[in-house]
């Protein structure tokens, strides 16, 4: 996962955290990383379903669908990679994720023509058990506290 | 696939789901125990697989998007076996929370499978 990690590793009982040399997620938000994975597969599994299956059907939707699938990658592996690179993508995917549920959201509810077919985020993550518009917000909610403890 | 068979795995990844959630949360490492509850739904999950292999041979055809459905059980596959391996590596508590999120995720997916079946494509 991570080089600089040791491999007997305590974290309540790590010294302070400094900087980038400490894994960024640790403890609880391991859950978080998890659970993003999870999310990263499922919506890739999606995905290639629809990709393969009936593309042809609502392009829009499906190629949202994909998009959506590579940015819970992107976010999944930027959570857990160190750097301050990586820390602009974390920030950056799960962003792109909160607006993207919250707009998805809105439109499929108040004009679901617009989305006849499913997408991971239309109604806010129905389908997923709402998982994908309360991962967003706990991941910008991590990240906001690692922020606040670096700086 | 067989309707009893696949509420019987939901219900087992359900329960050992919700066993690893807990032992997480007051603090229990990843044990043989938690480990061995996510391998049993790994196991289930091929015997699941193996069915559905079988299942349009003896006139049991599948209704839904055969994509779909194996789609669904290859990402179910993959869960559990991630889960254990994470377990194996990050000897915390979490671990073991990942481990029953993992089992609690695969019941669900189960499910949907059954769902996708037993359901005609729109």
């Amino acid at each position: 996962m991570n080089s600089t990690e040791p491999a007997a590793q305590t974290p309540s009982a790590s010294p302070s955290p400094k900087r980038d040399a400490v894994p960024r997620i640790s403890g609880v938000g391991r859950v978080l990383v998890a659970v993003y994975g999870i999310l990263a597969l499922a919506a890739t599994g999606r995905s290639v379903t629809q990709i393969i299956g009936k593309f042809d059907e609502a392009p829009l939707a499906y190629t949202l669908s994909a998009l959506a699938a590579v940015v819970y990658i992107l976010a999944t592996v930027a959570l857990v990679v160190t750097g301050k690179t990586w820390r602009t993508i974390a920030w950056v995917t799960i962003g792109f994720e909160m607006v993207g549920v919250i707009v998805i959201g809105l439109l499929s509810v108040f004009d679901p023509q617009l989305f006849p077919h499913d997408t991971v985020w239309s109604h806010f993550g129905s389908g997923y058990g709402y998982v994908p518009l309360v991962l967003p917000a706990l991941g910008l909610f991590w990240l906001f506290k690692q922020k606040g403890k670096r700086a | 696939m067989i309707t009893w068979l696949t509420y019987t795995i939901a219900i087992i990844a359900g329960l050992a789901g919700l066993l690893c959630v807990v032992l997480g949360l007051i603090g229990r490492k990843p044990s043989d125990l938690t480990l061995g509850s996510a391998a049993l739904v790994e196991l289930l999950l091929l015997v699941q697989l193996v069915v559905a292999i079988i299942a349009p041979a003896t006139g049991n055809n599948i209704l839904g998007d055969p994509i779909e459905f194996y789609a669904y059980i290859i990402c179910a596959l993959i869960i559990p076996a991630a889960a254990v391996f994470w377990g194996l590596l990050d000897r915390t508590r979490w671990s073991t929370v990942i481990v029953g999120v993992g089992s609690l995720a695969v019941a669900v997916m189960v499910i949907r499978m059954e769902v996708i079946w037993t359901t005609v494509a729109a």
